[in-house]
């Protein structure tokens, strides 16, 4: 007997470069057969990534003022998490990272709902089913798992529901992300992960992460095919991730899409990352900037003028003070709720408890 | 509904086996649910190495009773991900010990998902782990890991003790919307019994006096419940009287059951596998200090395993509570102390 090692298909390998539709400075790179967004697709990415960005800019100027906790920004990644939440059907799901944010208004969640956890209100501040986003994920690469199950109980029920994981580079190294990839593709499930490498986890630059020639790389080992886009073009990003959702959601297995990005912010407002990498770094990936990247690409094919770059402008600022205005406003979480979600309905235990601590209050006040 | 209730359940007067009474309350739920999902390694085909799924595969088609790839975290989390969606996983950890990959999805999001989304979100998953010694197991197959989980605020755990207890708790566990993990004793998978009645109408959150008594309260669950049994038997020949309960449900706790007993009795020992330090004994030895302080006539005892790493098969006799161990303890609780103090009284 002949023990043979199959061929490897070449088509589970990555491109050797990145799929970039638009160029840094904003001009059409052609001979991808991925092809440019339609006009539409493109005025819509744009304005979601401006409104996406002052929505950042604005959690990140809160936390400053001590309305948030904390806020890890995406700044830089606009790209990547609008491009893929427009790419995304209504009967999708999204299991986005606490990174995410932009992708998760994005899909059109209240910003002040998102904001709950890092304003310290409560854990989670959506219902998850209103627009299909799982509750933003902490710890690492978990939540790839999620929607891995997700959407096999999607297929078993004969849904046609696709769910998208979001995960970082950092995230690549834990145990989950083996286990999601492994799973998805054994099931052959419809999911897209989607790989929003920038560069660093927290401090530790990718060469400390991984000694695979990219993130990307990982899907051969489980027959998962991959892809490599520029994280920075949201065309790009909408152009790979729609093509992958279409795939999926006809039942032929999940993709890996790899985005290569950068952080243009700290990891958090506590962090400091001067620490860890260079001004000259940071400067190079401003000239990469993907809002500026697609606004120049539609300003040179008059799809945008002057008066529509400041309506769009004007828009994020009114979005920005709406936002700002209801996050001063004083809440006051009930301690109640301590007790109420914890069991389908409180055990004698925890009702005792809470009892304990109503007469606690009582006796403070 | 009626021709499947017919011809399900646990007819009264059969002789069954904890393991097919198990089998038979998955079969059941497959059957009326079709919710319910059945995985794990090696549950399809082979029908779980314990046989607790044998035949369902075949039964309800491998869409609903699969094989997995050998991942704990991967079957937990895909479990929550497909309870998102509206199924009812019930999955199987092979061993206790090789559950521990999957804890952070079970500490972190299983027991946390419905209290992160205020309810939004539910988890009816339950988590079938064969836990504890007794089977001559070599290292990493008999852990007694209960306290990890009864110690995680959103779980309930529940262990049953006898098969036919086995079978209505593991209905309720199905049954129930929070995530239940179901601890099996498996060196009881093969203990018989005849089955006389369903006990349909205990809550699962409740315990059992398995044996009425007037002396000492005996406190057991899972597999050393027997050991109790046989401890009270044999008390009973020294002339004390016993009352055994079965907890059953672990978390959450059945204080009123069990204080009421020590109430009457006045006398409580905790028996259990598990080693002694932060063991599930501790929390009851507190709860009984707190709740029965004052109709104790003695400290109350705990008979547990070492504090030591589960022990290899030739050694486990020396660690497992034995009826002779829980003897000495019902010998340690102070009888003379008391009698003495009646006669000063008198």
């Amino acid at each position: 007997m002949t023990v043979t090692v199959p061929m490897t298909p070449e088509l589970l390998l990555p491109p050797a470069s990145p799929v970039t539709l638009l160029d840094p400075t904003g001009r059409a790179v052609p001979g991808d057969d991925h092809g440019l967004p339609g006009d539409d697709v493109l005025l819509a990415l744009y304005r979601m990534m401006v409104l996406g960005r002052r929505f950042d800019t604005q959690a990140t100027a809160l936390t400053k003022q001590g309305r948030l906790a904390v806020y890890p920004s995406a700044r830089g990644q606009e790209a990547c998490q609008i491009g893929a939440v427009l790419a995304l059907r209504a009967q999708d799901w999204l299991f986005p990272t606490y990174r995410d944010s932009m992708a998760v208004t994005a899909r059109g969640v209240d910003p002040v709902q998102v904001l709950t956890l890092l304003r310290g209100d409560w854990h989670s501040g959506y219902d998850p089913y209103q627009h299909r986003v799982a509750p933003q994920c902490t710890p690492l690469a978990t939540n790839a798992l999620h929607g891995v199950g997700l959407a096999r109980a999607a297929a078993i029920k004969g849904e046609d529901t696709v769910a998208l994981v979001m995960l970082g580079d950092g995230a690549t190294s834990e145990g989950d992300t083996h286990a999601a990839l492994n799973f998805a593709a054994v099931w052959k499930s419809p999911v897209v992960f989607l790989i929003q490498n920038n560069g660093y986890a927290i401090s530790v630059p990718l060469d400390k992460q991984t000694a695979a020639p990219s993130l990307a790389h990982k899907g051969i080992g489980y027959g998962i095919p991959a892809t490599v886009v520029d994280g920075n073009d949201a065309a790009a990003v909408y152009a790979v991730v729609r093509r992958a959702v279409t795939s999926a959601a006809a039942g032929t297995g999940p993709v890996l899409i790899e985005a290569l990005t950068y952080r243009m912010e700290a990891h958090t407002n506590a962090d400091d990352a001067t620490r860890y990498r260079s001004a000259g770094e940071v400067d190079g990936w401003l000239a990469r900037d993907p809002v500026t990247r697609l606004r120049e690409h539609l300003r040179d094919r008059g799809l945008l003028d002057e008066a529509a770059i400041a309506a769009v402008d004007a828009e994020a600022e009114a979005q920005a003070a709406a936002l700002r205005q209801r996050m001063t406003t004083e809440t006051r979480p009930d301690p109640d709720d301590l007790f109420r979600y914890v069991y389908a309905e409180p055990t004698r235990e925890l009702r005792r408890q809470q009892r304990e601590l109503a007469a606690e209050l009582g006796r403070a006040r | 509904m009626t021709a499947i209730a017919e011809h399900r359940g646990l007819a009264t007067g059969s002789v069954v086996t904890m393991a097919s009474a198990l089998n038979q309350a998955l079969s059941d739920s497959l059957g009326e649910d079709d919710s319910v999902l059945v995985f794990g390694e090696d549950v399809g085909t082979l029908g779980g190495v314990f046989r607790i799924t044998d035949g369902l595969a075949t039964e309800f088609g491998q869409t609903r009773v699969f094989d997995t790839p050998l991942s704990e975290s991967g079957i937990v989390g895909t479990a929550i991900g497909m309870a998102m969606n509206g199924l009812r996983p019930v999955v199987e950890m092979q061993f206790d010990a090789f559950a521990y990959p999957a804890f952070e999805q079970i500490t972190s999001h299983l027991a946390k998902l419905r209290n992160r989304t205020r309810g939004r979100v539910e988890l009816p998953i339950v988590i079938r782990i064969p836990y504890g010694g007794g089977i001559g197991g070599v290292e990493h197959h008999c852990d007694s890991s209960e306290a990890y989980y009864t110690h995680t605020p959103g779980l309930r755990v529940v262990t049953p003790a006898t098969p036919a207890d086995a079978y209505v708790l593991l209905r309720q566990a199905i049954s129930s919307p929070d995530p239940v993990i179901f601890l099996e004793p498996k060196r009881r998978y093969w203990s018989k019994e005849t089955v006389c009645q369903q006990h349909g109408d205990i809550a699962m959150d409740r315990a059992l006096v398995r044996r009425p008594g007037t002396d000492v309260t005996l406190i057991a669950y899972g597999g050393a419940l027997a050991t109790a049994l046989e401890a009270a038997e044999a008390a009973e020949e020294d002339g004390r009287s016993a009352e055994v309960i079965d907890l059953r449900s672990l978390s959450p706790f059945d204080d009123e059951t069990v204080t009421a007993s020590v109430k009457r009795t006045g006398r409580a020992i905790v028996v259990h596998e598990a080693s002694r330090f932060c063991g599930y004994g501790a929390e009851v030895a507190a709860r009984l200090s707190e709740q029965c302080f004052h109709y104790l006539e003695a400290p109350v005892l705990r008979v547990a395993g070492f504090d030591i790493p589960y022990p290899p098969p030739h050694l486990e006799e020396y660690h497992l509570p034995s009826v002779g161990r829980i003897l000495d303890a019902i010998d340690a609780l102070q009888w003379q102390e008391t009698a003495a103090l009646a006669e000063v009284a008198g």
